[in-house]
């Protein structure tokens, strides 16, 4: 697998929409073709060498290619979006829409990511290691479907809005989550560690919902069905035991939506 | 010159002079067809060699949603409509974004790549008619013009009750010029009104609440008004029951209702030279026939019921209708008639707007998305295309996706190919649901419109029913001189090979406004004068002060001031009156 190392080299401003860092775009060009690929920040476009030196050629597919981000990366934006294969690894943060509309490969970002991450994804692994914030495999903004295939792993918390509209693949977050957590979820799985706050599952259809933490204020849409202890969906394992829910009643008549909550962490319930 | 242009060679289709693909030259000068240009004139022509690609006027599409309110609504309601579809700019041009209701600048930029010059807006409420001209002088590219809704007016639904149609008809005068507006629309009539108390109408003889007038009398009263006035266009109506299965039977009925009023154009204008009468036969344009063309009782056993309406048109000659195709995928429904749309929001489970517009008619907007794999989708892209296919006079026709009800109008090169191609309509087939083929007659069908047949749905008639024919959809001495090219050589044509169709239908080579390339293969070239039409009615002043008297004393139901009411034409870009009715 070809790599090519991106290192920021200036201090930059205004957020720049790199969303030609993937794999795809980079598949099949050398180290100057990758350096004058433009970029748009604020109303101007510049050649990629701006804001990062290049190192090494890309391999001749996306799969072929890995792309190494280094430097404050922190008001980069777009890294990785609808990339298909091979892979990207930022070593620090990430600005908003990090692997947005992603559809296959490896995206790992070793920092925070603001808000977008991995929205309306499609397929591939997306892992960030630290925070991220908003709308975390979530639909775009007036639209109701939002991840259908793939898999995130969030290490840290997630804010707001987190897998809104997922109508299939995987979100698990490590730490805890904001409100309205997987907001109008008609297919998939989400696996919360933490702590949810309130509309956790809110208009809820289908899929599967398990929060490990406390759920500051239960969705009352929500009906109990049954306890379940140790839960596993493939590879994905959930120790203890839990209060199974079918929901959200608020919006249809037959809901078929799973939230699974913590019987230890949610006494009141 | 500017203005001044030879389109050299071409094969020209040009129904209103029965012109089939011959090969001809067209001469512009100053922006106008003229029959030959001088020597002079020749040395500082533009020469578009022609040679071996269709030669069209300029498209005029008669019945389009891209103004006004419920248009401005759905760009806001619909943030998801925009982050897919955008445009850059350019040097001369504004960048946009919106696959369904796209920004202004776009929907001109948008029509002009696909050959088209003229368009007018569907549905023009009277109080909004101040925002729909702010939105259509921002429209680049196109000359517009509106219609006025009239269906649920509380003055026309007074008056017409009343029997009281010299009123009427002064009213619909006085209300063209105050609201610059050019044909009378009717939406829903009588329902939308019964709408503000969360009822509708469901036969023709269902009289509305306070008003006690029933859709019978709007569409008589309206029609009847139309003709004693001589307006340019028909009565343009949106039947009852819209959307509803079984509501083929009304739209028929509301058919017949027109059937023994003789068509009176009376405006003051220049006509272009045609061979064929440019003036308008029907005294009624149905719109968007194929949601007016539900069969069956409930969505289960839900048919189309095209072919029984088409029948009736066959043997009429007082109608032409508007398609309203379903060409699959997003669209935004949006309509004056609110419980239509209230009932489409149901069904979706999703977002949906309404308006009351205070004394006039409402609004309704929703995100929709037409889907192969549904039953009844599949049946309405069917019935779109049947509307199209059954009725066997092209002049009673005309192509349209009630765009963006059905589908926006950048996809009208769908429909135009499904027309001409057999072969594309079986590849649909095979990708859409069952019931497009067992609930349909669709199957059956084995015509293919002709490039004479495009011409005729989407330019020659669509002029004529509106009253726009004597200066558009045509090549007769004296018309504009708008014109499309697409790089179709008509004796090279494999209807088998149908995406090429629709490539070169979705980007024609040359658009051509007022003698002046405008956009060339699918990039814009210049940004072209354009014109806002209508209509200057006359009416005895008699009439006039009396009606005004009611207006007057009306208007403290309303929540603004009379004098604020009016549109003034510096809202309008070159605005442009058509008189009528000038005997009085």
């Amino acid at each position: 697998m070809a790599e090519v190392i991106l290192t920021v080299n200036t201090e930059i401003g205004i957020k720049v929409e790199a969303d030609v860092i993937t794999t795809d775009t980079f598949a099949g060009k050398n180290k100057s073709e990758i350096e004058s690929l433009l970029v748009w920040q604020g109303p101007k476009q510049f050649p990629l060498s701006s804001f990062f030196d290049v190192e090494g050629d890309a391999g001749s597919s996306a799969e072929d290619t890995s792309i190494v981000v280094k430097g404050d990366t922190s008001r980069v934006k777009r890294i990785g979006e609808k990339m298909t294969a091979g892979k990207i690894t930022v070593e620090g943060s990430v600005s908003m829409h990090v692997g947005s509309q992603m559809e296959g490969g490896e995206l790992l970002v070793k920092g925070d990511a603001d808000s977008w991450a991995g929205m309306e994804m499609k397929g591939g692994l997306l892992h960030i290691e630290g925070n991220v914030k908003d709308h975390v495999g979530c639909a775009y903004r007036g639209k109701w479907v939002g991840m259908s295939g793939g898999r995130i792993v969030v290490d840290g918390n997630a804010n707001n809005n987190l897998g809104g509209g997922i109508s299939g693949g995987e979100i698990v977050v490590g730490g805890n989550v904001g409100h309205y957590c997987g907001i109008r979820q008609n297919g998939g799985l989400i696996a919360v560690k933490g702590n949810a706050i309130r509309a956790v599952a809110a208009e809820m259809t289908a899929g599967t919902m398990v929060v490990n933490g406390t759920i500051e204020r239960f969705s009352p849409g929500f009906e109990y069905m049954t306890n379940e202890s140790d839960l596993k969906f493939d590879d994905i394992e959930c120790p203890g035991n839990f209060k199974k829910f079918l929901g959200d009643n608020a919006i249809t008549k037959r809901p078929k939506g799973t939230l699974y909550v913590n019987q230890a962490a949610n006494m009141d319930l | 010159m500017t203005g001044t242009i030879v389109i050299k060679n071409g094969s020209v289709y040009d129904p209103l002079n029965e012109v089939n693909g011959e090969k001809q030259d067209i001469f512009i000068k100053d922006g106008k067809v003229v029959s030959e240009l001088s020597d002079a004139d020749m040395k500082d022509a533009k020469v578009i060699d022609a040679t071996g690609k269709t030669v069209m006027p300029g498209g005029v599409d008669s019945h389009s949603h891209i103004a006004g309110a419920k248009v401005n609504v759905g760009r806001m309601m619909r943030p998801e409509d925009g982050y897919k579809a955008t445009m850059g700019k350019t040097a001369i041009t504004h960048s946009g974004s919106g696959e369904t209701v796209p920004s202004v600048y776009m929907e001109g930029y948008e029509y002009s790549q696909m050959g088209y010059t003229t368009v007018f807006e569907a549905a023009v409420p009277p109080m909004e008619a101040r925002h729909t001209h702010e939105e259509m002088r921002s429209i680049p590219m196109l000359d517009m013009g509106g219609y006025l809704v009239l269906g649920n007016n509380w003055f026309m639904m007074r008056y017409l009750k009343e029997g009281d149609i010299d009123r009427a008809a002064a009213y619909v005068s006085w209300m063209m010029k105050t609201h610059k507006t050019y044909g009378i629309k009717c939406v829903n009539p009588a329902g939308v009104e019964n709408w503000g108390w969360g009822k509708n109408v469901s036969s023709l003889d269902e009289a509305n609440i306070h008003f006690e007038v029933t859709p019978r009398e709007m569409i008589d009263g309206l029609t009847e008004v139309n003709e004693m006035l001589g307006m340019p266009m028909s009565m343009h109506l949106h039947a009852n029951n819209l959307g509803h299965p079984g509501c083929y039977e009304t739209t028929k009925e509301s058919l017949k209702l027109s059937s023994s009023v003789k068509a009176n154009q009376d405006m003051d204008i220049e006509w272009a030279e045609t061979k064929i009468d440019p003036s308008r036969d029907q005294s009624v344009y149905l719109t968007h026939m194929q949601f007016n063309a539900f069969a069956g009782t409930s969505w289960r056993d839900f048919e189309s019921g095209v072919k029984p309406l088409a029948d009736y048109v066959n043997n009429a000659d007082h109608v032409v209708i508007d398609s309203g195709c379903v060409p699959f995928g997003e669209a935004t429904c949006m309509t004056g008639d609110g419980p239509a749309i209230h009932d489409v929001a149901v069904l979706t489970g999703g977002k949906w707007s309404n308006t009351d517009v205070e004394l006039e008619c409402g609004a309704g907007v929703c995100p929709f998305t037409y889907l192969k794999s549904n039953p009844v989708h599949s049946t309405q892209w069917a019935m779109g295309l049947e509307c199209l296919l059954l009725i066997d006079d092209p002049w009673k026709t005309i192509m349209t996706t009630d765009s963006p009800n059905g589908g926006p109008f950048t996809k009208y090169p769908l429909v135009m190919t499904w027309l001409m191609s057999e072969k594309f309509r079986d590849q649909t087939f095979s990708e859409c649901h069952k019931w497009a083929n067992d609930r349909s007659t669709l199957g059956g069908v084995d015509r293919e419109m002709s490039l004479y047949d495009i011409a005729i749905l989407t330019r020659a008639n669509t002029a004529k029913t509106i009253g726009m024919a004597h200066r558009k959809g045509s090549f007769g001495v004296g018309a504009d001189g708008d014109v499309t090219i697409y790089d179709i050589d008509p004796s090279k044509i494999d209807t088998r090979e149908y995406s090429d169709l629709i490539n070169k239908f979705s980007t024609a080579e040359y658009t051509i406004k007022d003698g002046q390339v405008v956009c060339h293969n699918g990039e814009i070239t210049m940004i072209p004068e354009r014109r806002t039409y209508y209509t200057d009615v006359s009416v005895p002043d008699a009439n006039e002060k009396e009606m005004l008297k009611d207006v007057q004393e009306w208007f403290r139901y309303y929540s603004h001031g009379f004098n604020h009411y009016p549109t003034p034409e510096k809202y309008l870009v070159n605005p442009t009156a058509i008189k009528v009715n000038t005997e009085q």
